[in-house]
């Protein structure tokens, strides 16, 4: 596997020569958001500068490249993840959009009341209120697999809690808050052997390694170009064709229609059906590029170099007195959440910011997470490929002035 | 440059914090919560029947701008007629959002300007806030107050 040239590739990103407060930035919350490299920028404004025009409409040129720079993205897409076919692709506004549509439009159609929904103890919030929206609007009821306190999923309870009542699991892929990587095969097998179908929040997943839904046999992925270095306001929800074919619109519009009359609306095909009104073509385009930058460096390199990061992130963090990591499974991604002895993280957070740090402090939209191991916020380094053990190396000085001040 | 936040005042109450106990006998109380970072407290207030503040204390847990301030805010409302404490609270919100700035504009707030430089962490106000925001609940009788 060749070496990454971290070096180079960082040019590739003009916010990581930006300086805050004279210093360098430190970038280290790509778990909430990743930079985009010029590649992805440059394709958004060639849209704009040049194509600018809307999808699925007109028959004038402008209107006809757009179609298909849309349509390529999906290609793109639908390559990316491994569906069987384009028609399984259904561009939204992001992972929360993608389980909100499933929850409205699988949930609310074909479960009942006292029917059970299971997700994790690690879960986003994105894939929790969604469901506790549809357990409200049908009387159906919410359940929580466990996790231990290196914050791994336990297994043995997941599989007790699958009951004939359970309808769905929608279970995370890999923890925003933990970095844990759950055994999501294991658990889709499980499910299955239930006839019990399964949703997975790839959200932190897409940046960790190869997905293929084919070979995981998902029934629902649910991911957001902004986490994968495109741009925000785009996701995508693959779903297995019966399933998309079953469910009714989320929302009606433009775009998701066959033929409309005041007496019946027949409605478009997959995955139109479900892509109501004008969609975010420069961002669908933006995530197009995106894929293609991760594609040509090759997520298993990214991957490799990023096992490395966590490992000496891990190693040189638990050697400063007084931190605690919160965290630790054995399979986890390069997410470093941990609290501090005496300093609350949100202190922590500016002050390693006035060094040019940006880090993620608070509860990382995973409220349980935090009751869970009795704290009520951490402190989160997450590291994308573009991050180097230099610049590890200035989080840890920062925390070391932050203790100086705090002492 | 932003100004310094962690100034040594503020460090100093985030470690030794003033009235850091459940008050006995208060006649107003309330519960102050940010979801967003964490910060939870309960303020307590005790007015005598001639309305005068005799005694504040809150308890909780939260970062070292919100302890500081929950601590110079019940050390400063003691004496303080109900009135008066509702001069500060408008005064101290004025001053967390840049609006009141100490040097120009006439006020009670003495020791509290320390938080003057507090509009330039955008993130940090409602730390600051969060307290004062819960006195004022607990002199109007709301039971939870949340800074969202």
């Amino acid at each position: 596997m060749p070496a990454l040239d971290v070096q180079k590739l960082r040019k590739d990103f003009p916010n990581l020569n930006l300086k805050v407060y004279g210093k360098p930035l430190v970038y280290l919350d790509n778990a909430a958001t990743t930079f985009k490299p010029q590649y992805v920028v440059d394709a958004i404004s060639n849209h704009y500068a040049h194509g600018a025009s809307n999808v699925h409409r007109g028959v004038h040129f402008l209107s006809e490249q757009a179609t298909k720079a849309y349509e390529d993205s999906r290609q793109t897409v639908k390559v990316f993840l491994n569906a069987k076919s384009t028609q399984e692709i259904i561009f939204t506004r992001g992972t929360t959009e993608s389980i909100n549509l499933v929850a409205q439009s699988f949930g609310r159609t074909f479960f009942k009341e006292g029917d059970e929904i299971l997700i994790s103890a690690m879960e986003h919030h994105s894939n929790i209120v969604p469901w506790q929206i549809l357990c409200q609007q049908i009387g159906c009821t919410l359940k929580v697999a466990p996790m231990n306190q290196k914050g791994e999923l336990l297994y043995e309870e997941f599989v007790r809690l699958l009951t004939p009542k359970t309808r769905l699991v929608a279970m995370v892929y890999v923890s925003n808050s933990l970095g844990t990587i759950n055994p999501i095969a294991r658990v889709i097998k499980e499910a299955h052997s239930r006839n019990i179908p399964v949703l997975v929040d790839g959200a932190q997943a897409v940046t960790h390694h190869p997905v293929d839904v084919q070979a995981l046999d998902c029934d629902f992925f649910a991911f957001s170009g902004h986490k994968i270095f495109g741009p925000t306001g785009i996701g995508v929800l693959y779903g297995k064709q019966q399933f998309l074919e079953s469910m009714p619109p989320y929302q009606g519009g433009g775009d998701m229609i066959a033929s409309v009359s005041f007496a019946k609306t027949t409605y478009n095909v997959l995955p139109y059906k479900f892509e109501a009104g004008t969609p975010a073509i420069a961002e669908v385009i933006g995530l197009n590029a995106a894929i293609k930058y991760v594609q040509a460096i090759g997520l298993e390199n990214m991957a490799a170099y990023k096992k490395e990061l966590l490992f000496y992130g891990t190693n040189i963090l638990c050697s400063v007195p007084g931190v605690r990591l919160i965290g630790t499974a054995r399979e986890k991604t390069s997410i470093l959440s941990f609290v501090v002895e005496g300093i609350h993280p949100h202190d922590l957070g500016t002050i390693v910011d006035e060094d040019g740090v940006a880090i993620r402090t608070g509860h990382h939209c995973t409220q349980p997470v935090m009751e869970f191991f009795k704290v009520p916020a951490t402190a989160r380094a997450s590291l994308a490929f573009y991050n180097t053990k230099e610049e590890i190396d200035i989080l840890v000085k920062a925390i070391y002035r932050a203790k100086e001040i705090f002492k | 440059m932003r100004d310094e936040l962690y100034q040594q005042t503020i460090l100093e109450h985030n470690r030794n914090p003033r009235n850091f106990r459940k008050l006995e006998g208060a006649t107003h109380v309330a519960e102050g919560y940010n979801p967003l970072c964490g910060d939870h407290l309960w303020v307590y207030v005790k007015v005598n029947p001639v309305g005068t503040i005799e005694d504040a204390a809150f308890e909780g847990s939260g970062c070292a701008i919100s302890k500081a301030s929950a601590s110079m805010m019940t050390a400063s409302l003691k004496g303080k007629s109900i009135a008066e404490a509702k001069v500060l609270f408008e005064e101290f919100h004025k001053l967390v959002i840049g609006e009141l700035k100490p040097d120009e504009h006439s006020n009670h707030l003495g020791k509290l300007t320390v938080f003057s430089g507090i509009w330039q962490y955008p993130a940090r106000v409602k730390c600051a806030s969060l307290s004062w925001h819960t006195m004022h609940g607990a002199l109007e009788k709301a039971k939870t107050v949340s800074t969202e």
